[in-house]
């Protein structure tokens, strides 16, 4: 059962490494990093767009974040909001499979509006949603006596859970995509931005889907509300 | 859908000159009386190869009457910015816009050139009831998909309402339906393009169609009544920024040029005439402090010529207008070309100072009066008009067509359809090759020519072509 030593390490990795396959992935915006600074001819313009691109992460995971912390309070339904959840992240994956089209309005955010985009971005994408299961493991194992604690107390700890689970998750995919933009920009050249991309809109559907699975049969696994 | 990005999808204007070198070309081939249907060839262009400089493969469409012109790509290297969202789409389609009927055709490349077919059709009627638009032109892939420029509004001769852009869709080809959300003052249409990072399209004007279909219209040429403005959006807001009016004297504004590379904020118009002296023009025109800007940069004076060696319509001034009918600017930004349809010349100009083109090169071939023949020994018809420049920068090809009823106006013994190349120096200067001359089916004009790959008209780029 989540909760254990090694499986909170394990969490905590699953949200370092959601955040280092976020950040590798072209789609969401390293190479816009390597465009700005090749525009402005210097890295700071590549950092600001980093930056930029990570704020609009952070913000896209903790908004989709805030909802869970919220219910987290409702302690005897621990176990339906966990199914619900993973129902939602497969739900969501099986809409991405098969609606394969990538959504029009997106395109219509100026190039200027970098963080904008990257919100939008991975609100579209289920990347927040991803990230669900994770963060519902991880205020579990963090507050075992939570029966104890006020209301109040639990949703500032959930939330400080989910600014922090948005935190760590970005700042992994801000030094994988920046890594990968510095390299290019530096020494890789701009053919490694095709070279190095790959269609991953079936892996990454197929991963929220395996994510929620997983989840669902953790959710099966806990026991019953606490109230009851 | 790829798993890979397509291999013709070029970060930047220099990866697109390494690429290996077209094999085919694409020309459009039109029926000037309409008996029979307008077509599309494609020609090896692949040195060394037994059918070099012939045509391969012809399709003929299904209707007549179209009136083929300009055409372009479902996807180029605009797709390699994140911001788009298609990049695993493949170059593929070629998009054909029916100029006289409307009628758009979506032609399958794939698995070979030789073997291309109609995908789809796009009857009038959709672009009619989805636009308000119709007498579709310039095609180019960005952002929201496919964009297309039209130069007619609704109702039978198209003056009801003015042109305007309108989308389709990359993937299915649907026409989703008007660009603009505030046109300014544009109320003419001709061709567009942007530069994409930095958000701007610019646009331009010829002729409504009561002003083209027929033949151009002298008392409204004199009277100064053709397109000359030039129009900069906000590509994403889709709204008018700012117009810039050239001088009515300018009749016609044509070919937009933007530089390739999108971190130089300057671009080229080519101007067919001026109607004070019968001079073509060029013009450039940049961005600085957030305003656009614009000025007559080079110009091509007409050449006198007796009178009884003209057609009628330039009986009356006893010259030659040079007529710039079509530029097109080399993948670089280096060399600007120009095709000066009434006296028979290409010329290539050296615009690394955008502001300061300087005559490098210079072909004469046709002409109204000067009728040069091609170095082989043909005689070719009508002017240099659509040209279009390899990626690598050192072939530039050319067709000789510029629009059926024009065409007839200007030269009235006809413009049996040829194609020509030049190459052209790394440091400026233009030579024909002799050994490539195109000759099309009995009865066809040519025109517009993409080539396999992408070409330095249709590709858009989001990266500029500094560092490694």
């Amino acid at each position: 059962m989540i909760g254990g030593g090694w499986s909170l390490t394990g969490l905590w990795l699953a949200v370092m490494a959601s955040g280092l396959y976020h950040g590798v992935n072209p789609a969401m915006g390293w190479p816009l990093a390597v465009a700005s600074g090749l525009m402005e001819r210097r890295v700071r313009a590549l950092l600001g767009a980093l930056l930029y691109l990570g704020a609009g992460h952070v913000s896209a995971m903790f908004v989709v974040l805030v909802p869970f912390a919220m219910l987290a309070i409702l302690l005897a339904w621990q176990r339906e909001i966990q199914i619900g959840a993973s129902v939602l992240v497969i739900g969501f994956g099986v809409f991405l499979l098969i609606r394969r089209r990538h959504p029009r309005v997106l395109t219509r955010i100026p190039p200027s509006r970098l963080a904008l985009w990257s919100f939008t971005i991975a609100i579209a994408h289920g990347a927040g949603l991803m990230l669900v299961p994770i963060y519902l493991g991880l205020c579990r194992s963090f507050d075992m006596d939570r029966g104890h604690q006020a209301a109040r107390a639990l949703i500032g700890a959930n939330l400080g859970m989910a600014l922090l689970v948005s935190s760590v998750h970005a700042t992994a995919m801000i030094v994988a995509g920046g890594l990968l933009a510095w390299l290019v920009y530096r020494y890789l050249g701009l053919k490694f931005v095709a070279r190095g991309w790959f269609n991953l809109d079936t892996v990454w559907a197929s991963s929220l889907v395996l994510v929620g699975m997983l989840s669902l049969a953790f959710g099966a696994a806990l026991p019953g509300g606490e109230g009851r | 859908m790829n798993m890979r990005p397509d291999p013709t999808f070029y970060a930047s204007p220099q990866l697109a000159m390494e690429a290996p070198a077209e094999d085919f070309a694409y020309t459009l081939l039109l029926s000037p009386d309409f008996s029979q249907p307008d077509a599309l060839a494609v020609i090896d262009v692949k040195p060394g190869s037994p059918t070099y400089s012939q045509v391969v493969h012809t399709l003929a469409m299904p209707n007549k009457g179209d009136e083929f012109h300009h055409f372009g790509w479902n996807a180029c290297s605009s797709s390699l910015s994140p911001l788009t969202g298609h990049a695993f789409l493949e170059r593929r389609y070629l998009i054909i816009p029916g100029m006289r009927s409307s009628r758009m055709y979506i032609v399958d490349t794939k698995p070979h050139p030789t073997q291309a077919r109609i995908h789809k059709i796009i009857e009038p009627e959709e672009i009619f009831r989805k636009t308000g638009y119709s007498r579709p032109h310039t095609v180019h892939c960005g952002p929201e998909g496919i964009y297309v420029s039209t130069l007619g509004g609704g109702g039978k001769d198209g003056t009801d309402g003015p042109p305007g852009i309108f989308i389709m869709d990359c993937e299915t080809f649907d026409v989703l339906g008007r660009w603009e959300i505030d046109r300014g003052s544009q109320e003419k249409g001709y061709d567009f393009w942007w530069n994409l990072p930095r958000d701007y399209m610019v646009s331009s004007e010829w002729a409504l169609p009561p002003q083209f279909e027929n033949g151009i219209v002298p008392e409204d040429l004199l009277s100064n009544k053709y397109g000359h403005r030039v129009h900069f959006w906000d590509l994403r807001a889709r709204r008018n920024v700012q117009t810039l009016d050239l001088g009515a004297n300018h009749q016609m504004a044509l070919e937009v040029r933007p530089a390739h590379d999108p971190s130089r904020e300057h671009g080229f118009i080519g101007v067919v005439i001026d109607t004070t002296n019968l001079e073509g023009s060029i013009w450039t025109w940049w961005r600085q402090g957030g305003q656009f800007h614009i000025e007559k940069t080079a110009t091509i004076p007409p050449e006198p010529a007796q009178k009884e060696l003209l057609p009628p319509l330039l009986q009356g001034f006893g010259a030659v207008p040079p007529l710039v009918t079509d530029i097109d600017l080399s993948i670089d930004d280096k060399f600007l070309y120009v095709s000066c349809w009434g006296t028979g010349e290409m010329r290539q100009y050296d615009v690394t100072e955008p502001r300061k083109p300087k005559l490098a090169g210079s072909i004469h071939i046709g002409g109204i009066v000067r009728r040069s023949p091609h170095p082989n020994g043909k005689a070719y018809a009508g002017g240099p008009q659509m040209v279009e420049i390899s990626r690598d920068g050192k072939r530039v090809y050319w067709t000789n067509s510029l629009y059926s009823t024009w065409d007839d106006q200007f030269y009235p013994d006809g413009v049996p359809g040829a194609q020509v190349m030049a190459r052209a120096e790394p440091g400026g200067g233009l030579t024909l090759a002799e050994d490539y001359w195109v000759a099309f089916p009995d009865g066809y004009r040519a025109h517009q020519i993409r080539l396999e790959g992408g070409d330095c008209s249709t590709d858009s780029f989001c990266y500029p072509s500094v560092g490694i």
